[in-house]
C-alpha cells in the first residue's frame, strides 16, 4: 500500500455537508483495503471530529494519512478552544446549544469517543486560540 | 433476515434505498443520541429511531447500519431521503413507536 494523504476543510455550522469529509476517508479506506475493524474506529472518531468543528468552532481542517504501518487523522481548529480539557473529556459532559441537541447531538460522548476509538489520543488546546487533535490508528499489517 | 423479509413483515413504509434491501439485518439498536449510537450500534443493525436530519445517514455509513426505521411516522427531510438513496442506506417508517417495533421485530427475528 502506498501512503496516501489528504487535508480538507471543515467550516462552521455546515450541517448540510455533516458527515461529508469522514465518508470521504472512509470510501478511501475502503478503496486500499483497510481493515473492516479499523474502518470502522477511523471512521467514528473521524466523524465526531468532523461533528466537533462543525459544531464546537470557528472552522478548521481534518488531515488524513495512511501508510501501510498507521493511519493519522489531525483535526485542527481556529478556536475558541477548550476552557477545561477535563471537563470536555467527561462522558456526558457537552456545551452543545440546543438547536444542535434536538439533531441528536450533545450526548457528550464525543471526544470519550474519538479516544475509545484511537490508538494514540492527543489533544492540546488553548482556550481562546485553537484546539487540535492527533489520533493514530495502527494497522497490523 | 434482510431488509426486505422486515420490509414484509412490520406494518412499514419504504421510503428510500430501494436497491438495497437485499442487506442483512444482524440486530437491532434503539437510540435517538447520535454519538451513543455510534459508540454502541454493531455492524449490520438496524437502527429504531426518532431522528431524521441528514446526519442519521452519516451516522449509518460510519458505523455499518443496515436500516434505519423511523419510528411514530417523524417526518423525514427530503435531504436525508436524497442522501440515503445516494448512500445506499434503506429508511423505512412506520406509525409504531420504538417500542413496538421492537417486540415486533423480535418476533420476525425469532423466526427467521
Amino acid at each position: 500500500m502506498i501512503a496516501i494523504q489528504r487535508s480538507y476543510a471543515v467550516e462552521k455550522n455546515d450541517f448540510t455537508k455533516a458527515g461529508e469529509v469522514s465518508s470521504n476517508i472512509k470510501k478511501i479506506m475502503k478503496q486500499v483495503g483497510v481493515e473492516p475493524e479499523i474502518i470502522r474506529r477511523v471512521s467514528v472518531a473521524a466523524y465526531e471530529s468532523e461533528m466537533n468543528i462543525i459544531i464546537h468552532s470557528y472552522g478548521g481542517t481534518i488531515d488524513f494519512m495512511i501508510t501501510p504501518e498507521y493511519i493519522k487523522l489531525v483535526a485542527c481548529d481556529r478556536g475558541p478552544g477548550i476552557e477545561n480539557i477535563e471537563l470536555a473529556m467527561k462522558k456526558g459532559y457537552s456545551t452543545a446549544p440546543q438547536n444542535v441537541r434536538e439533531m441528536g447531538f450533545g450526548a457528550g460522548m464525543g471526544l470519550p469517543n474519538i479516544k475509545r476509538c484511537s490508538d494514540e489520543f492527543i489533544i492540546e488546546s488553548e482556550y481562546k486560540s485553537h484546539t487540535k487533535l492527533v489520533l493514530v490508528f495502527k494497522q497490523s499489517m | 433476515m434482510t431488509v426486505a423479509q422486515l420490509l414484509n413483515n412490520l406494518d412499514v413504509k419504504l421510503l428510500s434505498g430501494k436497491n438495497d434491501l437485499n442487506k442483512k439485518i444482524t440486530g437491532f439498536y434503539i437510540g435517538d443520541m447520535l454519538s451513543w449510537v455510534m459508540a454502541k450500534a454493531e455492524e449490520g443493525q438496524a437502527w429504531i429511531t426518532i431522528q431524521t436530519n441528514l446526519n442519521v445517514v452519516a451516522v449509518s455509513v460510519m458505523t455499518d447500519i443496515s436500516c434505519i426505521i423511523i419510528a411514530d411516522n417523524a417526518e423525514v427531510p427530503p435531504d436525508t431521503l436524497i442522501k440515503a438513496e445516494e448512500e445506499g442506506i434503506p429508511i423505512l417508517q412506520t406509525s409504531l413507536s420504538a417500542y413496538q417495533i421492537a417486540i415486533k421485530c423480535a418476533g420476525v427475528d425469532a423466526h427467521g
